[in-house]
């Protein structure tokens, strides 16, 4: 590996890894069902970012964004899904507040 | 580089932003504009095709369905806001600062980055790729979307309460 390839991976790499924390961070502290999935869109958007690193670190940018393609699709299935999740909570208890969706009995 | 490094920075800080803001209109933008700059970023890194889905999908049609879910869910009155921002400082306040001790001790560790790459590819056209060598991932797509289609068709079915 070049050594600028290993600085562009290496900056790259910690960037993403600082956005993974932030995400996580955001899934464990955030009582909003909407912040909760934006949280998650976060976490998306590291992966995406490293998946493309990697594709331009080894040469295979072609695969990479045939798989980021694919993920994007997914991304906006979930978001889609989970914002007719948060709708339905919403009309159900007047707030989306993950501390009220404990009543649900199954 | 530098400009690698800036957009880099951008890319953190609208992460950051995104998650410490107290208003959700402002958290979705902020998404977007992290989105934004990702695009930017996959420009750098070769991979323009999909820096176009990203910045199509992602920071528009994403953006969307939380700015239209967020108008539909309740507004707050400027005091809750007052309230709320309270509470959530509670817990966010150490957000920046985990990211920056985070930065830190990346910096700090040697992160062993000089491994051996493997050999170039032959194919590394991204249509041919994604119409003749992974065609199985399109059959997923479709199953994706269908799932979601009936996903969403569930959830605002009109049940009849007999």
């Amino acid at each position: 590996m070049t050594n600028d390839m290993a600085v562009v991976l290496w900056l790259f790499g910690v960037a993403a890894a600082l956005v993974l924390i932030v995400g996580f961070y955001c899934l464990i502290a955030t009582i909003n069902l909407i912040r909760a999935i934006i949280g998650l869109e976060i976490l998306i958007k590291a992966v995406t970012l490293f998946i493309i690193l990697a594709g331009y670190v080894t040469g295979r940018t072609g695969l990479a964004q045939a798989l980021v393609i694919t993920l994007i699709v997914i991304e906006v299935v979930v978001v889609v899904v989970a914002m007719g999740v948060v709708l339905c909570v919403f009309s159900h208890n007047k707030s989306v507040d993950v501390r009220m969706i404990r009543n649900v009995k199954g | 580089m530098v400009l690698n490094i800036i957009l880099l920075v951008l890319f953190v800080v609208g992460a950051v932003w995104t998650m410490m803001t107290t208003r959700l209109l402002h958290s979705a933008v902020g998404l977007a504009f992290t989105s934004a700059v990702l695009t930017v970023l996959m420009f750098q890194l070769d991979s323009p095709l999909a820096a176009v889905f990203e910045l199509s999908v992602c920071s528009g049609l994403v953006s969307a369905i939380f700015i239209s879910t967020i108008m539909l869910t309740k507004r707050v009155t400027a005091e809750e806001l007052i309230v709320r921002r309270k509470i959530r400082m509670a817990y966010f306040w150490f957000l920046p600062i985990v990211v920056v001790a985070a930065a830190i001790v990346l910096s700090l560790i040697h992160i062993p980055v000089d491994f051996k790459l493997p050999e170039p590819p032959a194919e590394n056209n991204v249509k041919n790729i994604m119409w003749n060598l992974r065609h199985l991932d399109l059959l997923g797509q479709i199953a994706i979307l269908l799932t979601g289609v009936f996903g969403v068709v569930t959830l605002f079915k009109e049940w009849k309460h007999d």
